[in-house]
């Protein structure tokens, strides 16, 4: 089993500095992309390879590069952002890969920002991660003293600057037109779309943002091709992923896997199974945005449209589970606290719902709950469904609330009838 | 008042950006850098220098939860009350810290050593339970552990 991402990744998070980079062939992708590929033929090999975006919507990153402007005026830069700010509760992926090898993200940027001819980019990378934020930093000054970033990046003419922007913390600044005007100085509301980034992004001018895992492959698959990536994954998505555990299983972390392995294989061998004492009751397979999948489900492979045929969302990959000894009732309360904290104030639905919906929460969790909450909690979560919002936001929170409802229905009615937490 | 060192750093990030209202941001946390929060002075210090007006800066600033609008004390501690840490049993830890210290979610001790702060999700959610005091990060966290920490933090 290939591991192209993480093989590089020492234990013990030590980060892999630029000069065992350079030993293992760090950087040679990029000069071979600079000398005898084309920018448009660095896309659309990117394209070929289907590899879909990391950061949760799964949107295929060659396509997304191919609507940026390739003839316009070129007195002002395009730009390219490395979305680092993975700030959903349960997600701890990009970190992995920010600390252990950031030199793989940074190469994979400047190819990137290569191929859409971009002349600055930054890593929008989220503040609690200072020690990821150290590593970067000293990365990119090797990196500007080898020649891979500034003037004519090794006499291909082309050049780049690269910064990095330490977030001033608030989970919106992840959504990716918030985070433009984050980078702007403003605060992180959502632009309206369209105009798309790949249009009007940083500072008006045409932009690209991605993920970190999704950036960190490009140097691969510059490298090895498009077939190579697709024969990745066990499903015909193509790729590996990086999948995460939390919660009470005896050995969480995070495993760089083919995509379309199954979420029992994921728990009981990569996770180690329950914590002793602890059954499964369900999990959230992709952050705390994405619905729960239940005992029903273990089968179920984890790819984008695998786990939304299941009812539920792959997301950024990194699971919450959840066991008997936690309320399930408690569980949703804090996530869905977090939305309403965390809520940018822009639509109703999202602003005026979610600390309705947190109230409602706490009260049945406290056992004064009433039977009729049930169905203003369902009522809310269709109102913050897609479509009544300006960004996924509250589509988002409504994901974990909707399925709780589902399928810990009985719990609830518990809590309401007995006036009481049973887990209490 | 700026002091001369918080005008050149925020002068350096002004550099890398086309206009100067962009550096908002990174002057606040300069700001806070040097004095632990931000005053409604700073406000208009910073607001004066970026050409702005005050009631941008402190949108920006108030928009931001790591930007302090209230003087905290010498030593901030973030407890991580997401969800997995949740389920990792955050509330003992608080519930123990917070005993210790003598002050809730929100509150600074009356010798200005601790501010507690309850914090989103911070990223190491295998590691449950999760804190931060200051810039530095713990993770694994028992009750076991505690004093000899906050020991650490005069
Ligand atoms: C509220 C919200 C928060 C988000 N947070 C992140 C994030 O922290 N990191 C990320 O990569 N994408 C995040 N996204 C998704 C981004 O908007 C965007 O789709 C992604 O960065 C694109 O990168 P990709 O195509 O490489 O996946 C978030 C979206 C929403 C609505
Ligand atoms: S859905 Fe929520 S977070 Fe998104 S724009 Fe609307 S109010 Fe803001
Ligand atoms: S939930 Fe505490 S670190 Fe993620």
């Amino acid at each position: 089993m290939e591991r192209p991402l993480t093989k590089h990744i020492k234990p013990g998070s030590v980060s892999l500095n630029m000069k065992d980079y350079i030993q293992l062939g760090g950087y040679g992708n990029l000069q071979k992309a600079l000398k005898n590929i084309a920018p448009a033929e660095v896309t659309a090999l990117v394209k070929a390879s289907n590899l879909l975006g990391r950061g949760g919507a799964g949107f295929p990153t060659g396509v997304k590069w191919s609507l940026i402007p390739m003839d316009g005026d070129k007195s002002t830069p395009k730009y390219l952002v490395c979305n680092a700010d993975e700030m959903e509760p349960g997600t701890f992926k990009d970190r992995y890969l920010l600390e252990g090898n950031p030199h793989q993200l940074i190469e994979g940027m400047i190819i990137s920002a290569y191929a859409i001819q971009a002349g600055k980019a930054y890593i929008f990378l989220r503040w609690a991660y200072k020690k990821a934020e150290k590593i970067l930093r000293e990365a990119i000054a090797d990196a500007y003293k080898s020649g891979y970033l500034g003037k004519n990046i090794l006499g291909s003419g082309f050049n780049l600057d690269l910064y990095v922007h330490s977030s001033a913390g608030r989970y919106m600044c992840g959504e990716e037109t918030a985070l433009l005007n984050s980078l702007e100085g403003k605060r992180a509301m959502p632009r309206t779309k369209p105009p798309f980034p790949a249009i009007s992004g940083l500072f008006g001018r045409p932009t690209v943002v991605n993920n970190v895992e999704t950036l960190s492959w490009i140097s691969h698959i510059v490298e090895h091709g498009a077939e190579w990536f697709k024969g990745l994954s066990l499903t015909p998505t193509g790729g590996t992923k990086l999948f995460g555990v939390s919660g009470r299983v005896k050995n969480p972390g995070t495993w760089e896997l083919p995509l379309g392995i199954s979420m029992r294989e994921l728990l009981e061998e990569h996770a180690g199974g329950m914590t002793p004492g602890h059954k499964f009751r369900g999990a959230l397979p992709g952050g705390a945005s994405t619905d729960f999948l239940i005992e029903d489900h273990l089968d179920v492979k984890l790819d984008f449209s695998t786990v939304a045929a299941a009812g539920s969302r792959l997301g950024t990959g990194t699971m919450i589970v959840l066991d008997d000894k936690t309320c399930p009732v408690a569980f949703i309360h804090n996530v869905e606290k977090f939305f309403a904290l965390e809520s940018c104030g822009w639509c109703t639905p999202c602003r005026e719902g979610l600390p309705w919906v947190e109230k409602m929460l706490a009260s049945i969790e406290e056992g004064t709950g009433k039977m009729e909450y049930l169905d203003l909690l369902n009522f809310n979560a269709k109102f913050m469904g897609p479509g009544n919002t300006f960004c996924a936001h509250a589509p988002g929170a409504a994901e974990p609330l909707q399925s709780g409802l589902k399928y810990f229905h009985d719990d609830f009615v518990k809590h309401i009838t007995d006036k009481k937490c049973p887990w209490r | 008042m700026l002091t001369e060192e918080e005008k050149k750093e925020i002068q350096e990030e002004i550099k890398q950006y086309p206009y100067p209202a962009v550096a908002c941001i990174d002057a606040l946390k300069i700001v806070q850098n040097h004095r632990g929060w931000v005053s409604d002075e700073s406000v208009r210090d910073i607001a004066q220098l970026l050409s702005i007006s005050n009631e941008e800066v402190d949108s920006v600033a108030t928009f931001y939860s790591r930007i302090y609008r209230k003087p905290v004390g010498r030593n901030v501690i973030l407890i991580c009350d997401s969800v997995s840490c949740m389920i990792l049993g955050y509330e003992s830890l608080y519930n123990y810290i917070s005993k210790k210290i003598g002050v809730s979610f929100g509150g600074t001790t009356s010798d200005g050593r601790f501010t507690l702060l309850p914090i989103s999700c911070l990223g190491d959610c295998d590691n449950a339970p999760v804190m931060m005091i200051n810039n530095d990060h713990f993770n694994r966290l028992t009750i076991e552990k505690i004093d000899e920490l906050l020991d650490r933090y005069k």
